[in-house]
């Protein structure tokens, strides 16, 4: 185990958000820079409106598609409440990207793309080429491209402003 | 020459990465009803033009046709979820004594956790009782590799094979590569009577080769690579199948483990060889102690699992606490969102009315079972799908006096309530039997069903007519109405209750996701509420309640179907369709 190197990232929301896509637009992103992907999502019944979780890992060494909780590296919630429900589940040195969702709440033309804002806070992150990042967009996004591009930059450009120091820590788990 | 992109890796769930597994092997026929978490399969399959793909009416239905296909000479498959194969018994039960000609897998989804169930049943006792071959995956990528092995077992021991995935699996996605697809020549189908007509000498017969076969596949267990033995520290030594396989190698990465692929029928020798290996032997399994008890039986001393691990979904961190013989701990989901039903949505119209009249509701499967949570409350028991209109008729045979209503779905309606209602009319029960036709089967993604005229692959198909079918039932009045027209629903529901015999009402609108007009929402007052929350209980999620008590409309949510204008008795929620069409005429 001490010589895998894994990347464990739990996004979160409400059916509706997008949270399935982000988590697809991660694993071809992962998937083409090369790793190995594994990923969890649940369908049916939760989808209606209800809280809706999807787990993406990659890197070498990685079996299970389900975080266990305490081992999530990245929480990237789309939801103030559900943030507050899974920040429970963060590494000891995990991050909490939820700190950013008031500023892309403010700067997206519409709620519809931020998912795509927090993809691209969340990319700074990642050893994940922007490129790769923008290929995967197009390769799952049907709609709105243009506009999505544009919010994954926008959030990418958030965090690089801010540092990638400047997602919140949380001690202990 | 294999056909298609070959060596390509994508990004599969177990669902996709089994339909293309089967896709790859030349499967011909594949039949399904849907059913969370198994409806990508059959989507999936519906893609490829090469594969003749079908919703069928039910799970039964699509078994037969799978089985038929494959006893006529061509690989088939069949997929449903845990329940769906209840449904399917009795020809699996059958199955496995006529065999095939070519292959046939049965893909069957269970759901621990029950993340969209009415219930958490383990489907391997299935293969146990059944006697049939069981594999299962631990992953997309294993999906796709033993869907293939399955066909190869299928035909060359004669047999359906059952392959298992669960929830965690069926929705996990993966890096897969995928290979070509390989055509098998279709075989001639051959009269054979001893083998496929099982009526009590013939069965019999079969029966006794149904019972050498499983000693066959006893041996095939055991030298197939499916199982295997991966051989660490002996001090422990984890038995282990699916997805907590996953779990169970993070968790003791240094371990020994028996990895099953194939949990039926079990390997004797290779369970023997690694329990002599080892120190501590566990089985870690999610749901029953189907292996542990399969191996207990053998006399191998293995640790007994608290009974308490029986329940729910298995997660990484339960995994230490299987191997310390720790119960399982309470799970707190304490502020996750329930789901409800969609702004727009035209059960909550009926569900109002049904509250607001107080009737008793016989429940069914679908979309609408929301509506048994509080605060609409307005659906009162759901067991399976079809029990809608049987338990109306139950429930008014132990209650004479009193008023009972029936709920059920168009896609549900046609699956098991059409032989409840010629049952109802049969056996002459009164009632009143709702049919929610919402165009759709909405609950499991939105599919085709005999009643939207359109099949898998979006094609036109003769449409059933279900006002037509019901009064080819016996029912003698079968009312269509549109259930945002709420005075005619309330007036029609009252008359009807009051009448004698049976009745249907067809309540007409499309899913709110099939359309997704945006009519213009309505216009709050403030001064005029009197806060009494009569519009907070029609569970609309565009609807909640401020700090003082007052109504917040949530603008993004809202699609304008002014429920809550009707229902709002102090006329402080304001209709701004008139205005509207005025502004565009
Ligand atoms: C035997 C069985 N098969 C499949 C399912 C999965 N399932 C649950 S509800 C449903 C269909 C719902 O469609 P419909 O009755 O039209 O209601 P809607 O969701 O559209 O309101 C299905 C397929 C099940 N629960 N049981």
């Amino acid at each position: 185990m001490s010589t895998a190197e894994i990347y464990s990232v739990l996004f979160c929301g409400i059916g509706g958000q997008g949270v399935l896509k982000a988590a697809d637009i991660l694993g071809e992103a992962a998937m083409d820079a090369g790793w190995h992907v594994m990923k969890s999502e649940v369908h049916g019944m939760s989808q209606r409106g209800g809280s809706v979780e999807s787990h993406l890992r990659f890197g070498s060494g990685v079996f299970s598609p389900l975080i266990a909780c305490g081992k999530v590296d990245f929480l990237v919630p789309f939801d103030g409440a559900e943030a507050r429900r899974l920040r429970q589940c963060l590494a000891r040195r995990g991050i909490d990207l939820g700190v950013y969702i008031e500023r892309a709440l403010g700067e997206v033309s519409h709620k519809r793309f931020l998912n795509t804002w927090m993809l691209g806070v969340l990319s700074v992150f990642l050893p994940i080429d922007e490129s790769v990042w923008l290929s995967a967009l197009e390769k799952v996004l049907r709609y709105a491209l243009k506009e999505n591009r544009q919010a994954f930059v926008a959030g990418r450009w958030a965090a690089k402003q801010n540092g990638t120091r400047q997602g919140r820590r949380h001690g202990g788990t | 020459m294999a056909r298609g992109k070959t060596g390509k890796k994508e990004l599969l769930s177990g669902n996709a990465a089994l339909a293309r597994g089967a896709y790859e092997a030349g499967v011909k026929v594949a039949c399904a009803y849907p059913g969370t978490p198994s409806t990508e399969i059959l989507e999936t399959l519906a893609g490829f033009p090469e594969v003749d793909a079908q919703w069928s009416v039910n799970e039964k239905v699509a078994l037969e046709v799978a089985l038929g296909a494959a006893v006529g000479g061509v690989r088939s498959l069949y997929a449903s979820k845990h329940v769906g194969l209840n449904v399917a018994m009795d020809p699996l039960m059958t199955s496995a004594y006529v065999g095939v000609s070519a292959g046939l897998v049965v893909v069957v989804c269970d759901d621990p956790g029950m993340h969209s169930s009415q219930n958490e049943q383990d489907t391997r006792w299935v293969a146990l009782y059944g006697k049939l071959p069981l594999l299962e995956p631990s992953s997309p990528a294993e999906a796709h590799l033993f869907v293939q092995e399955a066909y190869r077992i299928s035909e060359r021991y004669d047999t359906p094979v059952l392959v298992r995935l669960t929830t965690r699996v069926a929705h996990a996605k993966e890096d897969v590569t995928t290979g070509g697809r390989r055509e098998v020549a279709p075989k001639s189908f051959n009269i054979d009577a001893a083998k496929y007509v099982m009526v009590p000498r013939n069965g019999m017969r079969r029966h006794a080769v149904l019972e050498q076969r499983l000693e066959k596949l006893r041996r095939y267990a055991e030298q197939t690579a499916v199982n295997r033995i991966e051989e660490g520290d002996n001090t422990l030594g984890i038995v282990v199948s699916g997805v907590a396989y996953l779990y169970a190698r993070e968790a003791y990465p240094d371990a020994s483990f028996l990895k099953l692929g194939m949990p039926h029928p079990l390997p004797e020798r290779l369970l023997r060889d690694f329990a002599g290996r080892v120190e501590r032997l566990v089985v870690i399994e999610e749901l029953d102690p189907f292996l542990e008890e399969g191996v207990r039986a053998m006399g191998l001393d293995v640790e007994r699992r608290h009974v308490s691990w029986r329940v729910g979904e298995l997660r990484p961190e339960d995994i230490p606490l299987i191997v310390k013989r720790r119960p399982r701990p309470r799970r707190d989901r304490a502020g996750a969102r329930r789901p409800v039903m969609c702004a727009g949505c035209p059960h909550r119209f009926v569900f109002w009315i049904l509250r607001k009249n107080k009737v008793t509701v016989a429940g069914d499967i679908g979309c609408y079972t929301l509506a048994a949570a509080p605060p609409l409350a307005a659906l009162h028991t759901c067991v399976c799908m079809g029990a809608g209109v049987t338990f109306q008729e139950g429930l008014r045979r132990a209650q004479p006096g009193e008023r009972f209503v029936g709920v059920v779905g168009d896609s549900t309606f046609v699956h098991s309530g059409i032989t409840g209602l010629i049952n109802a009319v049969y056996n002459r029960i009164d009632g009143v039997i709702l049919i929610l036709d919402n165009a759709t089967t909405a609950m499991t993604g939105m599919q085709d069903n005999p009643a939207t005229g359109t099949n898998i692959r979006g094609e036109p198909t003769r449409r059933l007519d279900l006002e037509e079918l019901c009064r080819a039932c016996g029912v003698e009045s079968v009312d269509v109405i549109d259930p945002e027209d709420l005075e005619s629903l309330e007036e029609t529901l009252k008359r009807r209750l009051d009448e004698k015999g049976l009745s249907v009402i067809i309540t007409r609108r499309p899913c709110w996701q099939l359309v997704r007009t945006r009519r213009p929402i309505p216009e709050y007052l403030r001064e005029k509420c009197r806060k009494c929350g009569i519009c907070l209980q029609i569970d609309c999620p565009a609807l909640s309640e401020d700090e003082e008590g007052f109504i917040k409309l949530d603008e993004d949510i809202c699609v304008g179907c002014d429920l809550c204008v009707k229902v709002c008795p102090f006329d402080a929620l304001v209709s701004r369709w008139k205005e509207e069409a005025g502004e565009h005429s």
